[in-house]
């Protein structure tokens, strides 16, 4: 708690492995600006951190939701707290934006595996080499074998590695291997024990409503889509379910991408719905809202530090009180608004 | 005629003597009746271009008489209403007529009306000539004989405060410091106020000469000798701030002062609370102001009133609007936000706020839409053929 409201930098090299697609666009812009990625500290992130600190990995996993208004820092607050998980060494599974799935597909491909389902072999395979980037030193550990098509099939013992690159580079199978590697990381990751194979998981998914909520996407006859019928939805869905042990689900909802929502809504019930409550049950809320005072007063300094504030009136008093009322300690208002400063 | 001529060079001396008053020169009464044809003008209130109209139309005795029945209907009319006939003034004439005979038209103008037969009647310039032809005014071939007698005169005062001056020289009383006039919270009348006075068109350059004469006469010392005919010439202003009624300041069983106040714009209405509580928050129809105005310039328009006064931090607003589009919400909760701000204020931080335009009311509405046309200005395409 001594620390809310100080900046902490993310060293470059992380930010490149661990979010590749992770973070905001306007966050990204903002560290090519500056030439480094801070974060602040804020009690959500740092209570998220204290959790997964004392919590016991021999049991199923936490569920974690980050909820809040938006602009309020849900996904950054995600973010710091991944970004503690990736130093302490786990494995990161983190899909930075369900509603990317759930709407805009330019193909959509019935599935080689399951006749009902239908496949998303771009977002799928752009995922799969994200996935790549991130865990590049667990990708030599893991052991599995699967059947694929009728032609191809993975023996026993295969690496991690070889199966993301062949679902990177066959993109019609893609969807299916990402359930594959979804399955297989949630059989390993509490199974062994100390020692070659051990690691723990952290499944950290941003938009979760996507996943219970209602698609944008259009079957060939034309008739709306459900989630349930998409492959990568159907496989995150499992992961979500807490029928396994060694890791932690760190989620926060998003109402920003969410479809067919009304912008008031950020509570998880509104947002979830009902079927996604039912399945997200119990899980521990974690509620981010707008700067206080200090908070406030240390993001200013930084914009000030760093000269983004260009305008002098914003360097006085008043023009602080002028910023607080227009923002009303919003950070993504603020930053909006010093953008043009 | 001769008789006639002097009486005639007296009235009009007198005529122009009394400004915007009884411009009616009272010859018919003392001379026989030239053969006038009386034609009536349709009567309305607004001046019309007096010079233009020409010699009267009304003769001096249809006026009086006029003026006559005005009383007597006068005193009938507070005797209807109940009223004591003595202390009857226009205000409550005007009262009595909107009672008795309402009136729906939308036309101010075009409703019932009893006003003193001076209002109604425009003033006319009388003949100017005797039967023979030769004028009674001195000046009547300048073309502009009441200006350029008006000059005379103003120049006569002048060469008076001169021979005045010279004789305190004289006896060794001269000092500069003698008393002034009071121009402040006055200004000189407009050219076209003075056209009426006169019942004269005189151009702009002729004004100028006016005013610079005017001048003139000020900068001498012993100017105050005309005080009563220079303020002839000078028009009141009122003090606009004045004119605001601010909200009553109200408390709460807490203590906490508020108040509350009102505003429009282009058809939306917002009502406001204002309480003295210390804290920033804005709540508009229940929701937060950051959602409920998530364009950056209505929430600019909503803190301007505060940034002004410098009262940032320190109220709690919570307020309700409907109708209109977004924009207008916010200009009109801008304006009840100020006007209830009044009550917290101090009277030079009024006079502020009414110079920077927050308490005035924005009065654009949307222009109606015309036949034969697109929309309020838009025209079809025009086809040349």
């Amino acid at each position: 708690n001594l620390h809310t409201g100080q900046y902490y930098t993310l060293p470059a090299a992380h930010i490149q492995k661990l979010f590749p697609h992770g973070l905001p666009p306007r966050f990204q812009l903002q560290i090519k600006t500056f030439n480094e990625g801070c974060v602040m500290v804020r009690p959500p992130a740092l209570e998220l951190i204290s959790y997964l600190k004392k919590a016991d990995y021999s049991k199923p996993p936490l569920r974690y939701i980050l909820y809040g208004d938006v602009g309020t820092g849900k996904t950054m607050c995600l973010s710091h707290a991944l970004h503690y998980c990736y130093t302490q060494g786990w494995l990161i599974v983190h899909i930075s934006d369900a509603h990317l799935w759930v709407k805009n597909c330019k193909e959509l491909l019935p599935s080689s595996s399951r006749p009902s389902r239908f496949d998303q072999p771009i977002q799928a395979s752009q995922w799969l080499k994200n996935f790549k980037i991130t865990n590049e030193r667990f990708l030599s550990k893991v052991q599995l074998g699967y059947v694929w098509t009728k032609r191809e099939r993975t023996e026993k013992g295969q690496p991690l590695g070889e199966l993301v690159d062949q679902g990177v580079n066959r993109m019609k199978s893609s969807s299916d291997v990402v359930g594959a590697v979804l399955r297989e990381l949630r059989l390993q990751a509490g199974g062994a024990t100390e020692g070659e194979g051990a690691f723990k998981l952290a499944v950290a998914v941003d938009g979760l409503n996507a996943l219970w909520g209602k698609t944008s996407l259009k079957k060939e006859d034309r008739t709306m889509c459900e989630p349930e019928e998409l492959t990568l939805i159907h496989n995150v869905r499992k992961m979500m379910k807490n029928n396994w042990s060694g890791g932690a689900i760190l989620t926060a909802l998003s109402q920003t991408g969410s479809l067919f929502k009304p912008q008031s809504a950020y509570l998880p019930s509104e947002l979830l719905g009902e079927e996604g409550f039912d399945n997200m049950e119990p899980f521990v809320p974690v509620s981010v809202s707008n700067y206080n005072e200090k908070e406030f007063e240390s993001c200013y300094l930084y914009y000030l530090d760093r000269n983004w504030l260009q305008h002098s009136h914003s360097r006085s008093e008043e023009g602080k009180k002028e910023l607080i009322f227009l923002s009303n300690k919003n950070p993504s208002i603020l930053e909006r608004l010093c953008a043009f400063l | 005629m001769a008789a006639s001529g002097c009486r005639g060079v007296r009235s009009i001396l007198w005529k122009y003597g009394s400004y915007g008053k009884n411009l009616f020169v009272s010859r018919s009464k003392m001379v026989p009746q030239l053969p006038l044809r009386q034609i009536y003008v349709a009567s309305s209130l607004w001046k019309k271009n007096l010079a233009a109209a020409g010699p009267q139309k009304f003769t001096q005795e249809f006026i009086d008489k006029q003026v006559e029945e005005f009383e007597v209907g006068k005193r009938h009319l507070a005797n209807m209403m109940g009223e004591d006939p003595e202390t009857f003034t226009q205000e409550d004439i005007d009262r009595s007529i909107a009672y008795l005979f309402p009136s729906g038209l939308f036309e101010k103008r075009a409703r019932p009306v009893m006003k003193h037969p001076e209002e109604i009647f425009p003033k006319q310039t009388a003949i100017q000539w005797d039967a023979e032809g030769r004028p009674f005014h001195f000046l009547f071939y300048t073309g502009k004989q009441s200006y350029y007698s008006l000059l005379h005169d103003v120049y006569e005062k002048i060469l008076a405060i001169e021979r005045h001056q010279d004789k305190m020289r004289n006896k060794g009383l001269f000092t500069s410091d003698t008393k002034q006039i009071l121009l402040t919270g006055s200004r000189w009348l407009l050219k076209e106020e003075i056209e009426e006075n006169l019942v004269e068109n005189i151009s702009v350059q002729d004004y100028m000469r006016l005013i610079q004469l005017m001048e003139l006469l000020l900068s001498m010392p012993y100017c105050s000798l005309e005080e009563e005919f220079i303020l002839k010439f000078r028009k009141q202003l009122e003090v606009q701030s004045s004119k605001y009624e601010i909200p009553a300041l109200q408390y709460d069983p807490q203590g906490v002062a508020f108040s509350v106040a009102d505003g429009r714009r282009k058809s939306a209405k917002a009502s406001i609370t204002l309480r003295d509580s210390g804290s920033g928050n804005i709540t508009i129809n229940g929701r937060n102001y950051l959602h409920y105005f998530p364009v950056l310039q209505n929430r600019e328009q909503l803190m301007f009133p505060l940034l002004f006064v410098g009262m940032m931090g320190r109220f709690d607003i919570e307020g309700s609007v409907e109708g209109s589009g977004h924009s207008a919400q916010a200009g009109a909760l801008r304006l009840a936000i100020s006007r209830a701000l009044l009550s917290f204020v101090s009277e030079g931080e009024v006079e502020k706020m009414r110079q920077a335009g927050l308490l005035t009311a924005d009065p654009r509405i949307r222009e109606r839409k015309k036949p034969g046309q697109e929309g309020a200005r838009k025209k079809f395409t025009w086809k040349k053929r």
